[in-house]
């Protein structure tokens, strides 16, 4: 697992290091947020991002975050002092993972573990959301071709969705793919719905 | 309206970023009226916007210093953990610069001061520059969802220019500007001030468009507060905001420019030098190194004309940047969200009874006023000063359809 830590401070960027190292990771890598280093950062496509809360650079993470897909990745936030309302806020949003009782390397695994377990989560709900959008899509689909069975050949609902369906089947493709060639060759032959 | 005597003052935290615009808040501390309402207000400094939001959402602080898309956008679930805000008060109407290399100005029109006052010739002149350049120019801006951000692209919009397309527009907090431009990752920014001037004054940038002269009284920064805490603690905000009104009309005085340009000098504040902070409060500005400063009228408004008063009409302009550039769908819920983060309502309700002139409507047609216009109020007598946008297009926030389909690219 590819880690990389965003810090412009040696010393807190050891102890994440040291932390990450004893817990049995060895692909760290270091950036300091100056330059063009969001490009760097996306090159290196890591797995897990660890910041530091108060960065300045949060902002252009962010942005990149909004705009690439590329860099969507757990991000754990760290702090340097312990912060205990704040950082359990931030915690059940699901958005970062944050270290508390100051900077002990024991403590970073535990986090890194969090922060991977929320972004997972995260991205699973995503990904359902994503799939029930594109169910919808296929259902309004098929439905826009079976009114045209409907309509063109004067068939009942039931025989229309039959006849997409055995279409499919002969075929190999799926339903929504013969609705879809169904759909386009009605309108290049000028038909209107 | 001040607390009854012998009372312990009520702690109120409110997180900010080091810009000139975050005068009402110091001034409220260091002159006192945070006190004379029964307060103790601390202000935490920080340096980046995700920082302040963070704050306020997770609640470390009860108000904050925010760019009012943002307050907006958060709202909407756009950017990071959402929460509902709300923005009783404006803190400021305008006060952004935008700082090109001296580079890149070579290829606009020679005439700083023909620039800031034909910004239509500009904008022109910068897609041709564009052109001229032999990679898209990259401009520094504060946050996605930052008033600076959207008038940058109303204004290149206007010369036909895409900014997703034809520019790299990069993200840096406003005091790490400077440093960028002088190591040559960004060709120039735009950001609240200082941080122009301060370009400006190091012989690194021109001044080529100000905020004031593409929206005449563009909104820029809110006090916001997370929406439950505010509804709860309504005593308290309503004193709250009778102190930051006389705190802002303290600082709109022009007697009291000096004094509030020391004030921001200090390290916890701005931390920059006052004769660098002063050109904004005075409206004198440094647009190329080594000229005389010239005088523009409104760059920065603090209090007058109920320049704090959160028109809602202004929260749906914002909205209908967003829809624009793709940031967010066009819906009407969410249009009534957008709507509604700008509360009216409290800053009536917390004002009510003050001197404080009170607009009679909550909307307006924004960018229809040439003229100081006097118009129907509550009390006082209330003139509203120009509201124009620079290419005369109006907006009408019953008709954002309409305004949507005139506007090009989209």
């Amino acid at each position: 697992m590819r880690i990389v830590i965003v810090d412009d401070s040696g010393l807190r960027a050891t102890v994440l290091e040291d932390g990450l190292r004893e817990a049995g990771y060895d692909d760290i890598h270091l950036v300091p947020p100056l330059g063009a280093w969001v490009a760097k950062l996306e090159r290196m496509a890591p797995d897990v991002v660890l910041m530091d809360l108060g960065s300045p650079s949060r902002d252009s993470l962010e942005e990149m975050l909004a705009v690439s897909r590329a860099l969507a990745r757990p991000i754990a936030m760290f702090v340097d002092q312990s912060d205990d309302q704040m950082i359990g806020a931030a915690i059940d949003a699901g958005v970062s993972a944050y270290v508390v009782d100051g900077l002990r390397k024991e403590r970073v695994k535990p986090i890194l573990d969090l922060a991977i377990r929320r972004f997972n989560a995260f991205a699973k709900m995503q990904a359902d959301l994503d799939e029930a959008r594109s169910a919808l899509a296929d259902r309004k689909t098929i439905d826009r071709a079976k009114a045209l069975l409907m309509k063109s050949r004067d068939l009942p609902e039931p025989e229309a969705y039959a006849l997409l369906r055995s279409t499919a089947m002969n075929q190999g493709r799926k339903i929504v793919e013969v609705a879809e060639a169904l759909i386009t060759a009605h309108s290049l032959l000028g038909g209107t719905e | 309206m001040s607390a009854p005597p012998m009372s312990a003052p009520t702690p109120i935290s409110i997180a900010f970023l080091p810009l000139t615009d975050s005068a009402p808040l110091v001034a409220a501390r260091e002159k006192g009226f945070a006190a004379e309402a029964g307060f103790d207000l601390s202000l935490h400094r920080a340096t980046s916007w995700a920082t302040v939001r963070d704050m306020l959402v997770y609640g470390q602080v009860q108000g904050a210093h925010m760019l009012a898309p943002l307050a907006i956008a958060v709202t909407l679930g756009l950017s990071q953990h959402p929460a509902a805000l709300s923005a009783p008060f404006k803190l400021n109407l305008n006060g952004n610069a935008l700082a090109m290399s001296t580079e890149f100005v070579a290829a606009l029109d020679p005439d700083p001061v023909k620039r800031i006052a034909d910004p239509e010739g500009a904008a022109h002149d910068f897609a041709a520059a564009i052109g001229l350049h032999r990679r898209k120019p990259v401009v520094g801006i504060v946050h996605r969802y930052s008033s600076h951000a959207l008038m940058l692209r109303y204004w290149l919009g206007y010369a036909g220019i895409d900014p997703d397309r034809d520019l790299a527009l990069r993200v840096l907090p406003p005091s790490l500007m400077v440093e960028a431009l002088r190591s040559g990752e960004i060709d120039g920014f735009i950001a609240g001030e200082p941080w122009s001037s301060v370009a400006v004054t190091a012989g690194l940038a021109e001044i080529v468009a100000v905020g004031s002269r593409i929206w005449r009284r563009g909104v820029e920064k809110v006090l916001a507060f997370r929406t439950d805490w505010m509804e709860d603690h309504a005593d308290m905000v309503d004193r709250f905001l009778g102190a930051m009104a006389r705190a802002a009309a303290w600082c709109d005085d022009p007697a009291h420019h000096g004094e509030l340009a020391a004030m921001l000098e200090r390290a916890g504040y701005v931390g920059q030098p006052a004769a660098t902070i002063l050109p904004a409060l005075e409206g004198r500005i440094l647009l190329r190194p080594g000229t005389a400063p010239v005088a523009i009228d409104d760059f920065m408004i603090f209090d007058r004309e109920a320049a704090n008063f959160p028109w809602r009409s202004q929260a749906l302009w914002i909205y209908s940047q967003l829809v624009r550039w793709r940031m967010v769908e066009k819906d009407e819920a969410t249009e009534r969200r957008a709507a509604d983060v700008f509360r009216s309502d409290v800053y009536r309700r917390a004002l009510a009874g003050s001197d404080v002139p009170m607009p009679g409507a909550s909307m307006k047609v924004e960018g229809a006023i040439a003229t100081p216009t006097g118009v129907g109020s509550h009390s006082g007598a209330l003139t509203l000063g120009p509201d124009r946008f620079f290419d005369g297009r109006v907006f009408d926030p019953h008709n954002i359809e309409a305004y949507l389909a005139g506007l090009s690219p989209r």
